[in-house]
């Protein structure tokens, strides 16, 4: 019972986490603004599948999270590579 | 008894949900309301490490009590995100670099060499080739 409350709270602030990093990845106003952005609405996606998992009460979410946190940080890996240096593999 | 450890363990798992909740809610009200690039790239971290941390933690403690099944799934996705935060804050900061800070503001990097992002690599000698 008070896990529900616990994961409610938790459900709400990530949520809210990725309310704000729309609302940063819209506004900008640096291209730095958009990427760190668009990497933190992925952190943020990962705990919202651990805590769906919690909710559900299955395990079968860890693989997807483990994916989605690997395709994060190589798309920030290559969205900065472009704006740096206009290439990704040079 | 058996009660008071069921109640203990909803406790420690609510305990860690919130406070990752509560990292991720200071982590993105930062990322609204910094005035800087760089002051900005400073809020989520809180995000990434505690708040995720947090939860994790929490989904672990919550599988190994209730559900009776230990895993490190958990643990590994952690690792991943303590490993690629520093490279990708490191990124971000030379793409704002690149973006709005000149050569002129910064001062002699202190080295027989100039600043990566700004100065040509520095030629071979004889010796090294």
């Amino acid at each position: 019972m008070i896990v529900t409350y616990a994961l409610i709270f938790a459900f709400a602030c990530f949520g809210f986490g990725l309310l704000s990093t729309m609302w940063r990845m819209l506004v900008g106003p640096t291209q730095a603004d958009r990427i760190l952005a668009l990497d933190t609405m992925v952190i943020n996606f990962i705990a919202l599948i651990v805590l769906y998992g919690i909710s559900q009460g299955t395990a079968l979410y860890f693989e997807a999270s483990m994916l989605i946190a690997m395709v994060g940080f190589v798309s920030t890996v290559a969205l900065c590579r472009f704006v740096l240096r206009g290439d990704i593999i040079e | 008894m058996d009660q008071d450890l069921s109640l203990l363990a909803e406790l420690l798992v609510a305990f860690f949900l919130v406070v990752g909740g509560f990292f991720a809610l200071v982590g993105s009200i930062g990322l609204i309301r910094l005035k800087d690039t760089l002051q900005r790239l400073h809020a989520p971290t809180k995000a990434s490490t505690v708040g995720v941390g947090g939860a994790l933690i929490g989904s672990m403690l919550y599988f190994l009590f209730f559900e009776d099944q230990l895993s490190f799934h958990e643990l590994l996705i952690t690792l991943f995100l303590f490993l690629t935060a520093p490279i990708t804050a490191n990124f971000i900061a030379k793409t704002y670099m690149q973006d709005k800070i000149r050569r002129k503001d910064l001062p002699e990097s202190g080295r027989d060499y100039g600043w990566a992002l700004y100065d040509h690599p520095p030629e071979m000698t004889e010796e090294e080739k």
